[in-house]
């Protein structure tokens, strides 16, 4: 019986050995295409192993293209425009792929594979992302559900970043979660304040990597990050300024807000904020101090649906029936919205048709 | 059994179509027959992979397997050597013809769970089909596997112009449709029965 039983796990570990071997043997000599050489803005050349993935093989570099999925090919925002040894577009990537951006050669560059040397377009900015090591240095409760996290760098000790940025913390394993993930959220702290970042941080409920910080998180944890990462700042002009901003979506306002007090401003500027009721409300009084630092500036909460027990006398609805009274000249206006993407939609519909030019509304959206 | 391996491969394609006698491999046959592309695409690694698998198989079961007295290990092993050779064709389809890579290689991995696959293996076993008799029954299967996700495909394409009621729309109306398929391919089994 027993030597039954050791013949059967003889035989069968015998055969997967077997067709392992033959396997790993062909892996070492299929998948090795060599040193491949990656020329970047046709400026610079790095050298990397062929055979992964493009993204994969710039992380390494030290040269990180954003990407929010962590490289399953389902967020699309690894694109970077591949002008030769992409190989043939694949079926994975179609659907995120504009057709201008399809002419012009843009490629996810999760699901193009290094296999011979490439040469690529990928915008100046992401030169200056690293990947942090940082710590927890403080946790603040601003709501029931939204809380602030303030990261002090270890290394590299400081950050150069644009008020309005987003960098990607890369979760930890945890109790019955083993996968780790990579999530974008917004710099809310002001750049100047280089050795640190602060984030606000709805809790998604299961979210994997909310529940991480919301949870698991305390002073002194360690936070790994990459970043800086986003177009979206204030652009330096003196147009008038609009800010929507929803939940969490305060973030990047209040630290272009904090920068911009440091610059000084006299742009007129106005910034709404829509919640659900007052329980959603957060940081109001920091918002409406600005109202006493800059010379025109107004601080606008809105709720959809005041409680009863919040006896709210502001604004209520909708934000956008209230922008009429906001926006002096729609030509010359900016707008910076951050939000859900519905409310995004939506704000960028209404603005658009009061007259403000669509490429003067500049957003950060979140899902 | 003596049947010759040339009518063997006709019946598998026809008599006893792996898919419409058999209903195997349904998972990947409805969903990957949305486009004729793709699913002929997939239909074609089916048939190579099946043919090849059937061959492989049969030499592992009656040279490891049957003098070691241990048959009724063969679940576990036909899963082993199906899918190191998928593995295996992936790692060569994608060295040596990236254009095929790139049409057929996506669909690689869903084989490996293909049960049709898996099914022949056994019913070469069951039937005592010779080596050429598996190998023929294999590709006849595979080709038939074919041919009946490329009618799916064909007819899908012709349905998206059609309205389906909602309840039936997607894998409901493909079943049935399937069904039809199957009963029309009855037609065929008085011509030569392998079952």
């Amino acid at each position: 019986m027993l030597m039954q039983i050791l013949k059967d796990v003889a035989v069968v570990s015998g055969i997967s050995t077997l067709l392992a071997v033959v396997l790993i043997i062909a892996q070492k000599y299929l998948s090795d295409y060599g040193i491949c050489k990656i020329n970047l803005n046709k400026k610079r050349d790095v050298s990397v192993e062929g055979g992964s993935s493009l993204l994969n093989s710039l992380a390494e570099e030290q040269i990180f293209l954003p990407s929010a999925c962590g490289g399953r090919g389902s967020c699309g925002t690894c694109k970077c425009k591949v002008n030769s040894g992409g190989g043939p577009l694949l079926p994975t990537e179609k659907p995120f792929l504009s057709k201008t951006e399809l002419a012009d050669n843009v490629r996810l560059a999760c699901q193009v594979k290094v296999k011979s040397d490439m040469e690529i377009n990928v915008p100046e900015s992401i030169f200056n992302i690293r990947r942090f090591q940082a710590k927890v240095h403080e946790i603040i409760d601003y709501t029931y559900d939204i809380k602030g996290i303030t990261l002090k760098l270890v290394s590299p000790d400081t950050i150069d970043f644009q008020a309005g940025q987003f960098v990607q913390i890369e979760s930890q394993a945890y109790a019955k979660i083993k996968q780790k993930v990579v999530r974008a959220y917004s710099i809310s702290s002001k750049p100047q304040d280089n050795d640190r970042i602060q984030l606000i941080i709805r809790l998604v409920p299961e979210g994997i990597c909310t529940t991480w910080i919301h949870k698991y998180l305390e002073e002194g944890s360690d936070v790994t990050f990459t970043g800086p990462y986003g177009d979206f700042y204030i652009r330096d002009t003196e147009a008038d300024i609009i800010f929507v901003a929803g939940g969490s979506g305060k973030a990047p306002m209040k630290s272009m807000l904090e920068d911009l007090q440091v610059k000084g401003t006299t742009r007129k500027m106005t910034y709404f904020f829509g919640a659900r009721t007052a329980k959603d409300l957060y940081l109001t009084d920091e918002m409406r101090s600005f109202e006493q630092v800059f010379s025109d500036f107004k601080y606008e909460p809105v709720l959809s649906k005041p409680a009863p027990e919040d006896k709210w006398k502001g604004k209520t609805g909708f934000v956008m029936p209230y922008f009429q009274d906001a926006i002096r000249d729609p030509k010359n206006t900016e707008a910076y919205l951050c939000g859900s993407p519905g409310m995004i939609n939506a704000v960028k519909k209404s603005l658009i048709a009061m007259g403000v030019p669509d490429d003067k509304i500049y957003y950060d959206s979140f899902g | 059994m003596e049947i010759s391996s040339f009518v063997l491969f006709w019946a598998a394609i026809f008599t006893s179509n792996i898919l419409l006698t058999n209903f195997l491999g349904m998972c990947s046959y409805l969903s990957v027959s949305k486009e004729i592309e793709s699913s002929f695409g997939l239909g074609v690694a089916v048939a190579f992979v099946l043919t090849i698998t059937s061959g492989l198989n049969w030499i592992v079961y009656h040279l490891i397997l049957v003098p070691l007295g241990l048959v009724y290990l063969q679940f576990i092993v036909f899963i082993i050597v199906i899918a190191a050779f998928v593995q295996l064709l992936e790692l060569l389809v994608e060295r040596y013809t990236p254009a095929l890579y790139y049409t057929l290689g996506i669909f690689l991995p869903l084989i490996t769970v293909n049960c049709a696959i898996f099914g022949v293996s056994l019913f070469m076993v069951i039937r005592d089909y010779s080596f050429v008799q598996s190998m023929a029954f294999g590709a006849g299967s595979g080709i038939g596997w074919l041919l009946a996700i490329l009618m799916l495909a064909g007819i899908r394409a012709k349905l998206k112009e059609r309205l389906v009621p909602i309840g039936l729309q997607g894998a409901g109306i493909s079943l049935i449709i399937t069904g039809i398929m199957a009963l029309a391919f009855i037609g065929f089994s008085g011509i030569v029965n392998v079952q």
